[in-house]
């Protein structure tokens, strides 16, 4: 899967105003609750060369101290790249470089179609497992639109998943006549 | 506690095997999924369990009682008592509304008038579609009559629901709102569901899942007892 852009995602947190290194990890983490939470030291980092690059700028320390006293603010520099990169659509991904559809091919290549099968009927259960969790969220009364909307595109993504494992695990043993000849 | 049976159903249409050996159980408010591909028996099965076909070998016990060899009137009338059916499209009578549509089963059982309408409306409340009480369903959204066609197949507060694709015909969005109130409900006053579905994200919403191959439970589909890479989800 594509890597977040953290840095645009910190500029976009400090839109709103100018904001702590501490702040900004907190809004991060609350904003994009199923994303991995943020270490303070890769805030502090990116906000290092978002400064360096001109994006953002120190607006005040209180009293001194380390980089978490400091808070920072966008620049106008910064706008503009916030403003860029939400203008910008994002190539579709290249799906299929994904590591399921290698371990078939490669499960096939070296080994056979039981092996493949075995593979896939695992795999398919592992994604079923992850399926009914995020389900589950979701159904939790105390879920937030962000909750449903957040665990839907996991879900979106693992339901696509499922539908090719279902679908080739009917076609497995084609496919490895089509490979061994 | 296992309510509802079914074991060794076999069910052919002339030559064609649908189900060839199908052992199964559904226990009290239990929601279970029955997946699969396309033609592989899911709606035989359904039909079979719910006393609409009779199988050809094996049996259908409900509560301990084999209902595959009762008479049509006597599998007629436990649907109409304990089971609730609903199918893709939604097949609400076209000269009723949406709220004598949802009473329809309560007349049927021998509800009074006013209380069968009462019950309706509320029923038609529950799944967010009041507003359409008396409209009939040509005016009426995919999602609104599906919505009601669902009040009407909970409204006899049935033991077991048995739906056969409930969300086939509508959008991700729709379907999801029709399955969430579904599944609440059911789960509320204990109905057990039967829901046929070939949409992992539907079936998702079940306690269980029964994958069907070729007529028979796949017992490779699910559940295998397998390590997860790296420790990843
Ligand atoms: N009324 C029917 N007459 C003849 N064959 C049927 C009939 N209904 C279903 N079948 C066949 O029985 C098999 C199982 O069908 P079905 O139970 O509808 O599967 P599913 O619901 O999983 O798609 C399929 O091969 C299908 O073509
Ligand atoms: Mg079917």
């Amino acid at each position: 899967m594509g890597g977040v852009s953290t840095p645009h995602v910190l500029l976009g947190l400090l839109a709103g105003g100018s904001r702590h290194g501490y702040e900004l990890k907190r809004a991060h983490d609350e904003r994009l609750p199923r994303a991995r939470p943020l270490a303070f030291g890769q805030v502090y980092a990116t906000l290092g060369r978002l400064e360096r690059d001109g994006l953002v700028a120190s607006a005040g320390q209180d009293r001194v101290g380390g980089p978490d006293r400091t808070a920072y603010a966008l620049t106008d520099q910064g706008r503009d790249a916030l403003d860029q990169w939400l203008s910008t659509v994002e190539a579709p991904m290249p799906y299929v470089a994904s590591t399921l559809f290698a371990k078939v091919v490669v499960a096939l290549l070296v080994a056979d179609v039981d092996r493949a099968r075995s593979y896939l009927v695992a795999q398919r259960a592992a994604h079923t497992a992850r399926l009914r969790e995020l389900t589950t969220v979701k159904g939790d009364p105390a879920a937030t639109l962000s909750d449903v909307v957040a665990a839907d595109f996991a879900i979106a993504h693992l339901d696509a998943d499922l539908r090719w494992l279902h679908a080739t695990l009917g076609r497995v043993a084609d496919w490895h006549r089509e490979v061994h000849p | 506690m296992t309510q509802l049976q079914a074991r060794g159903v076999v069910r052919a249409y002339g030559p064609t095997p649908a189900l060839r050996g199908v052992t199964l159980e559904v226990a009290e408010g239990e929601i279970v999924a029955v997946t699969g591909p396309s033609g592989c028996g899911k709606s035989t099965l359904l039909h079979c369990l719910a006393g609409i076909l009779r199988p050809d070998v094996g049996e259908v016990t409900w509560r301990g009682h084999r209902i595959d060899t009762w008479s049509e009137a006597a599998r007629s009338r436990l649907r109409r008592t304990e089971f609730g059916v609903l199918f893709q499209f939604g097949q609400l009578v076209a000269e009723l509304t949406a709220a004598e549509n949802v009473a329809l089963p309560l007349l049927l059982a021998g509800t009074g008038r006013r209380e069968a309408r009462t019950a309706a409306l509320t029923w038609l409340e529950r799944f967010g579609v009041a507003e359409v009480a008396d409209v009939r369903p040509g005016e009426m959204s995919g999602g609104q009559q599906q919505r009601c066609a669902t009040a009407r197949a909970l409204v006899t507060e049935p033991r077991v629901l048995f739906a056969d694709e409930p969300t086939g015909a509508l959008d991700t969005l729709a379907g999801e709102q029709v399955l969430t109130q579904l599944v609440r409900l059911a789960r509320e006053q204990r109905t057990a569901v039967v829901l046929v579905t070939h949409e992992p994200r539907i079936a998702a919403y079940a306690d269980r899942e029964i994958v069907l191959r070729d007529g028979l439970v796949d017992h490779t589909g699910l559940g295998l007892d397998v390590p997860l890479a790296g420790g990843a989800r």
